[in-house]
């Protein structure tokens, strides 16, 4: 397993060294002037002075010695100064991952809590009512525009009712992490961000429990006379589960991207929401810091899947 | 073989399945589509939307008399009512008719989703097909690509982009399916590697086929079912992908209306103008549902061993 598991880092780096390439690239490519961005509405700087802040900035050098430059910082975790704030990136970027986490890892936890029975009750509910009703939802679900889904919260269950705050993380003047205030605020996000998933799992855990219920063993086990309950739970979800897992790397990408929207929606104040602000502020370090952590995030939870994956199923040999 | 089939079954069932095994592919899922009344149904609400979306300018000018940039300011935030048609959905902070904007934005919702997915599906395929059949560092470099490409979550790399460049309708799709193509190359290379080892790859190649024939005439017919089906989804997918970058600012931009711009507008005022944040989600959820459900039905009409692999709804 440990073998495994370090084969799978050493997959990530060409992947994450691609990501890096990318992102320098793509913000080098900015027609912007960074000097004139960092410099902003400062009128009284001469042109030397400009100029002198170009070379010490590296902006003279040729591109690939740039990115060399670059990546040697990238690796000691130093994105460079905020054009905007005027702070360490990396600094504010570490101050809302948490944030973000809180989301995704509930979001994740609803998903399995809700889908897993959800999937379960249409096989074995196999063509009745909720087996068509399962569907239905599952198919509007999977269509449905996420962030007017939260628009349509805020508006309805915020704005219109009030059961439910219409943003942010807590009521002003209260920072607790771990409380009901803050449990109140997740529902709203959490709930939005789980629908894709929710109405997903179902969907494939169904196929695999018809699947593995029509299997030889799970006759043996029926006909040696377990209790059906049993016979489900630990025969035929067992295995069908196994497949289910591959769903959470996708999963993942839904919560992560998503997060973009989501938290701009519902005035989160998240990774995505941090990147999509410094994309406005043209706070190019804090973009470039912002898409290359979510997608760290990212690359982190697919090896995650894979791990997972080799230990529910040990059939799945180390390749 | 052949004198072996002819002699099992009787004359009648045998001469019925041979006409409908020599329709061929496209007419015999022709044949089954007709016998699916939800795929039918979610095609004939596409066909409508298109054909309101392409007619957008006649009927704005002849029926509603309003066209999607005229404002009335004394007019503004007008509740949904049927004095006359260009009120039927309200009006916006500006007094602009609800409806005719609708109109135009599924112009370019989905002028944005076809486009995509066919650029999509171009490189996908071309990178996908080639991948698989010529192997080595080509492949691996693929790979890389799609791996790559897949670690970032798409929203944030389409933020930098919407950072450097306020794009058109036209290229903005481009670069929304220079995106897109993963799933389709992820697919379009699998195929190919299984396909290249069969016989008749191989009769193709001993008797001197180059490789660009063998890929196109004997490997890209067999897995372009699957990829339509998957394009199908693929529209679906890049009409949400486009209407999220358009409410956050950085997709189409006003005045042009999208379905997603006029989200961002309409939340700037919730509570003065509720009814304007109803319609235009409303729209992108039926148009992505039918786009899904129509993709669905053409895979089990294509291919009924296919039931329950990808695409977007999976009914049974």
């Amino acid at each position: 397993m440990g073998r495994f598991i370090a084969r799978r880092l050493v997959q990530a780096i060409p992947t994450l060294f691609g990501v890096l390439l990318l992102t320098f690239l793509l913000t080098r490519l900015s027609p912007a002037d960074p000097v004139q961005l960092m410099l902003g509405g400062q009128f009284d700087i001469t042109p030397e002075d400009r100029e002198r802040l170009r070379q010490s900035l590296g902006l003279n050098d040729p591109l690939p010695l740039q990115f060399v430059n670059w990546l040697w910082h990238v690796v000691q975790l130093d994105f460079g100064n905020s054009f905007y704030y005027h702070r360490p990136v990396i600094q504010m970027i570490g101050e809302r991952i948490p944030n973000s986490l809180q989301i995704s890892i509930s979001a994740l936890l609803i998903t399995v809590a809700v889908g897993v029975p959800l999937g379960v009750i249409a096989a074995l509910r196999r063509g009745g009512l909720v087996d068509h009703a399962i569907r239905i939802f599952s198919v509007s679900g999977h269509a449905i525009p996420t962030f007017w889904f939260g628009l349509i919260f805020v508006l309805v269950l915020g704005v219109q009712l009030r059961w439910f705050p219409i943003g942010s993380m807590n009521v002003i003047g209260n920072d607790c992490t771990v409380c009901w205030d803050r449990l109140w605020h997740l529902i709203g996000p959490v709930a939005v961000i789980s629908i894709g998933g929710i109405a997903n799992l179902p969907r494939i855990l169904r196929t695999e429990v018809l699947e593995v219920i029509s299997q030889d063993y799970v006759r043996t086990a029926r006909s040696k006379g377990l209790k059906e309950r049993v016979v489900i739970s630990g025969h035929v979800l067992r295995n069908a589960l196994i497949p289910v897992v591959t769903l959470f790397g996708g999963l993942l990408t839904i919560f992560v991207g998503g997060a973009l929207v989501i938290e701009q929606v519902f005035n989160w104040p998240g990774i995505g929401r941090l990147t999509f602000e410094a994309a406005i502020n043209k706070d190019y370090p804090l973009v470039q810091a912002g898409v290359v952590f979510s997608s760290l995030l990212l690359i982190l939870s697919y090896i995650v899947r894979d791990i997972s994956y080799a230990l529910v199923d040990p059939r799945i040999k180390v390749r | 073989m052949a004198t072996d089939a002819t002699t099992v079954a009787p004359v009648g069932v045998q001469s019925a399945e041979i006409r409908r095994a020599t329709a061929g592919l496209w007419s015999d899922a022709l044949w089954r589509l007709r016998r699916d009344p939800t795929t039918i149904a979610a095609l004939i609400v596409l066909v409508i939307m298109v054909a309101l979306a392409l007619g957008a300018d006649l009927l704005a000018d002849n029926f509603f008399h309003w066209s999607f940039t005229k404002q009335d300011i004394l007019s503004s935030y007008e509740k949904p009512s049927l004095s006359e048609p260009a009120m039927w959905l309200g009006s916006d902070q500006l007094g602009r008719s609800q409806v005719v904007r609708l109109l135009y934005g599924a112009r370019v919702s989905l002028f944005i989703g076809t486009f995509g997915a066919a650029t999509s599906m171009l490189i996908g395929i071309v990178l996908g097909v080639t991948a698989g059949y010529f192997r080595g560092w080509w492949d691996d470099l693929v790979v890389w690509l799609v791996t790559t490409l897949n670690s970032i979550p798409t929203l944030f790399l389409l933020l930098i982009v919407g950072l450097l460049f306020r794009l058109a309708p036209l290229p903005l799709a481009i670069f929304l399916g220079a995106l897109g193509w993963l799933g389709i190359a992820n697919l379009a290379r699998g195929q190919t590697i299984s396909l290249r080892e069969r016989e008749y790859v191989l009769a193709a190649r001993t008797i001197g086929a180059t490789p660009l024939r063998v890929m196109w005439r004997h490997i890209f017919p067999n897995i372009l079912p699957l990829m339509i089906i998957l394009a199908m989804t693929d529209v679906g997918g890049l009409i949400l992908t486009e209407s999220a970058l358009s409410y956050l600012g950085f997709g189409i931009q006003p005045p042009v209306p999208s379905w997603g711009n006029m989200l961002t507008g309409a939340t700037q005022f919730l509570s003065k103008g509720p009814w304007l944040v109803y319609a235009p989600g409303v729209m992108i959820w039926i148009t992505v549902l039918c786009l899904y459900l129509v993709g669905d039905g053409l895979r089990d009409a294509l291919d009924p061993r296919l039931r329950g692999v990808g695409g977007g709804g999976g009914r049974k």
